[in-house]
């Protein structure tokens, strides 16, 4: 597989916390509005939640197909939780926050 | 003709060219191609449902497989069930090496693997992903043929089915758009075609495949449901997933238009070939040997492919009661060598249970053989066990797209049949497959006098004279043998009843040559006899003759000295002396 693109912004903050470091990559398509919508609100929700601790990578799918064979990815958007493990793919333009927050054990159920 | 199917890629770019006929893309899979009048809609995609196991993934892989290799049409293969590996290895036994199509750049293959556990719905979504990843793999490779197996998968991947079938909607569109010729698969459903109701997407063609048991034995069945803007055929045809991928059997969308040839092959034994004409079989007919048990069929099969092989043809025999090895020991028997034929290739027997596939699956398994080996004749042993379990009336139909196909190859094709026991059977186990044939023969156990005998008729051979007799049909350690049966005293006879017979008429015959003979012996001594006595009177006759000659001559002389003694006495006058001459010559006259 080719090699993966430069992360385009959000470079993760590398600290010495016990909490776990979190690798993100959400998958989009270039300008439809649910991808803008889902870069906004996981931009959000990272700083919100995540502050210091995190790896986002936005990456747009049709600038780089072939990652989506890769990545099994079917649907746009998609935000892929690498680590901490168990991975986990999250659908949509993210704007369910509980959802997200829970998938990501950011909050107690 | 707007609508007459077309075959084959040259006429389908004809069709194009011609803009009257949907443009096709031949699958090159066996049947399949001539029941849709050319392929699948080129550019459209074809639903292909059925149940689990059905076969639907062999189609659509051999689609792929057929298209590189033969129709220069590479192809992207989407698989949402299995993995890259394992199709790879299950189609292994089908010889498509996808390992190779792919490092050709021919193929390619892309497993969608969707983890519902892993999958959170977060917002609004659309399937973008999926469509990027099937345009990038057919641009990859400038493919021509798209398989979706199956996308049913997203379904139970996907929780919200609203915006599924949107997308799948716009799916089909988008695979249009981009010109491929698509196949998708579905599961079959309860109610419907398939379980999510994939057809209402896919309105192009429709085929649907079924994998039905009746009585224990399964058979595979392709039908085309639906195909838009062309004829096809619409009867279910069986199909088969053999060694060399999958083949369809449609040989009743054929019409008769087969050739006839003037050619006669024998049929291996020469009193037979003499009841055709002295020649024997018409090249590409069709014989029906019938009779009871041990009437002797597998025995004129085996003189007829052996007759073959002699000739340097292929033969072929499908037997289904006996192993090979053991027909080959019994036909010894009868003074027939079937080893050295297999032995040099020219003979193949394949011999199987009937219970073994459906009769369907056995007439494609033979279908396949056939077209494999190219035989010059072909024998099956006996066609009454392929029906085994099956419905008679299902028989007669598949037989005929056998016997079209033998006819369309001009291979002269042997079956025999079995018929119960008891007179009035004869016209029992023929399947309702007589009328197809061109030449039947009838074998009869005549049971008479104690003892049974085999007799052999001719009950019709289309476009020949025949003879219309009953021969005694006799296997020897030397072959097979007709022998005219004796026919006379308004019977007919035959085994020993005949020996006895034609004894009788030896001793009868042979009396009859000794009286003659004695007759003309006896008339001959009595010529003889008669001519016996014949020279013994000529000899008498001729005694009694010369006896008369000698008395005529003496008389004569008697008379002369008279004369001259009567003139000396005549002279001297004196009468005593004359007296006492006279005297003397009368009395030596008597003694004589």
């Amino acid at each position: 597989m080719d090699r993966k693109p430069k992360p385009t912004s959000e470079d993760a903050a590398l600290g010495t916390t016990e909490q776990p470091q979190y690798e993100l990559r959400l998958y989009v398509i270039s300008s439809t509005p649910q991808s803008m919508r889902a870069v906004a609100n996981i931009r959000r929700i990272c700083e919100d939640h995540l502050a210091g601790r995190y790896a986002l990578e936005v990456i747009d799918l049709a600038q780089h197909p072939y990652l989506a064979e890769g990545e099994q990815i079917i649907a746009a958007p998609t935000l892929v939780k690498k680590l901490p493990l168990p991975l986990r793919r999250f659908i949509g333009d993210l704007s369910k926050t509980d959802r997200v927050l829970l998938g990501l054990d950011l909050r107690e159920a | 003709m707007e609508s007459e199917p077309v075959e084959g890629m040259k006429n389908v770019k004809t069709a194009v060219a011609r803009g009257s006929v949907l443009p096709k893309s031949p699958t090159g899979i066996q049947g399949l191609d001539q029941i849709t009048g050319g392929g699948l809609p080129t550019g459209r995609p074809t639903l292909v449902c059925g149940s689990a196991g059905a076969g639907k993934t062999m189609l659509a892989i051999e689609f792929l497989v057929r298209g590189a290799t033969e129709f220069g049409e590479p192809g992207v293969f989407m698989m949402f069930e299995e993995n890259a590996a394992e199709l790879t290895a299950n189609v292994r036994s089908l010889g498509f090496d996808l390992d190779t199509l792919v490092a050709e750049n021919k193929l390619r293959l892309d497993h969608v693997h969707i983890e519902r556990s892993e999958i959170e719905e977060t917002g609004d979504y659309d399937l973008e992903g999926l469509f990027i990843r099937i345009g990038y793999a057919i641009d990859s490779i400038g493919a021509k043929r798209v398989v979706l197996d199956t996308l049913e998968a997203l379904f139970s991947g996907l929780p919200n089915h609203a915006i599924l079938r949107a997308e799948l909607r716009r799916l089909f569109r988008w695979l249009k758009d981009r010109g491929v010729t698509a196949i998708i698969t579905g599961e079959r459903g309860e109610h419907s075609l398939t379980r999510y109701g994939l057809e209402e997407y896919v309105a192009d063609c429709v085929i649907v495949l079924d994998h039905r048991v009746v009585g224990q034995v399964s058979t595979r069945r392709l039908r085309v449901m639906k195909y838009r803007g062309s004829a096809h055929g619409t009867n279910e045809y069986p199909f088969l997933i053999g060694t060399s991928g999958i083949s369809v059997l449609p040989i009743t969308s054929i019409s008769l238009d087969h050739g006839a040839s003037n050619e006669r092959v024998s049929s291996g034994i020469a009193r037979l070939d003499e009841m055709f004409e002295k020649k024997g079989y018409y090249r590409g007919s069709s014989v029906l040997v019938t009779g009871t048990p041990g009437t002797g069929k597998t025995s004129l099969c085996a003189a007829f492919v052996d007759a073959a092989c002699q000739r340097g043809e292929r033969a072929l025999w499908f037997v289904f009661e006996e192993s090979a090895s053991q027909l080959v020991r019994n036909m010894r028997s009868i003074g027939i060598d079937l080893q050295r034929w297999i032995d040099d290739g020219s003979l193949e027997i394949h011999a199987s249970r009937p219970t073994l596939h459906g009769m369907e699956q056995h007439l494609l398994a033979m279908h396949d053989a056939i077209l494999r080996a190219q035989p010059g004749v072909v024998a099956v042993d006996p066609i009454s066990n392929l029906a085994f379990e099956a419905n008679t009336a299902d028989v007669k139909p598949v037989l005929m797209r056998l016997i079209d196909f033998l006819k369309q190859q001009q291979i002269t094709g042997l079956f025999t049949s079995l018929t119960q026991g008891g007179t009035p059977a004869i016209e029992d186990s023929q399947l309702g497959v007589s009328s197809l044939m061109d030449t039947w023969l009838l074998l009869r156990n005549l049971e008479y006098n104690g003892e049974r005998n085999r007799t052999l008729y001719v009950l019709k051979s289309r476009g020949m004279s025949h003879s219309n007799q009953v021969r005694e049909f006799v296997m020897r350690d030397t072959g097979l043998d007709l022998i005219e049966a004796y026919a006379g005293n308004d019977r007919v006879l035959t085994g020993t009843a005949r020996l006895v017979q034609e004894a009788q008429e030896r001793v009868a015959t042979q009396q009859r040559r000794l009286e003659h003979e004695r007759r003309l012996r006896a008339l001959t001594v009595k010529r003889k006899a008669l001519e016996a006595q014949i020279a013994a009177l000529q000899l008498e006759a001729e005694a009694t003759g010369a006896e008369a000659d000698s008395a005529v001559s003496q008389e004569a002389s008697h008379a002369a000295a008279e004369k001259h003694d009567t003139r000396g006495f005549a002279g001297r006058r004196g009468g005593a002396a004359r007296t006492t001459v006279s005297a003397i010559r009368t009395s030596a006259r008597r003694k004589q």
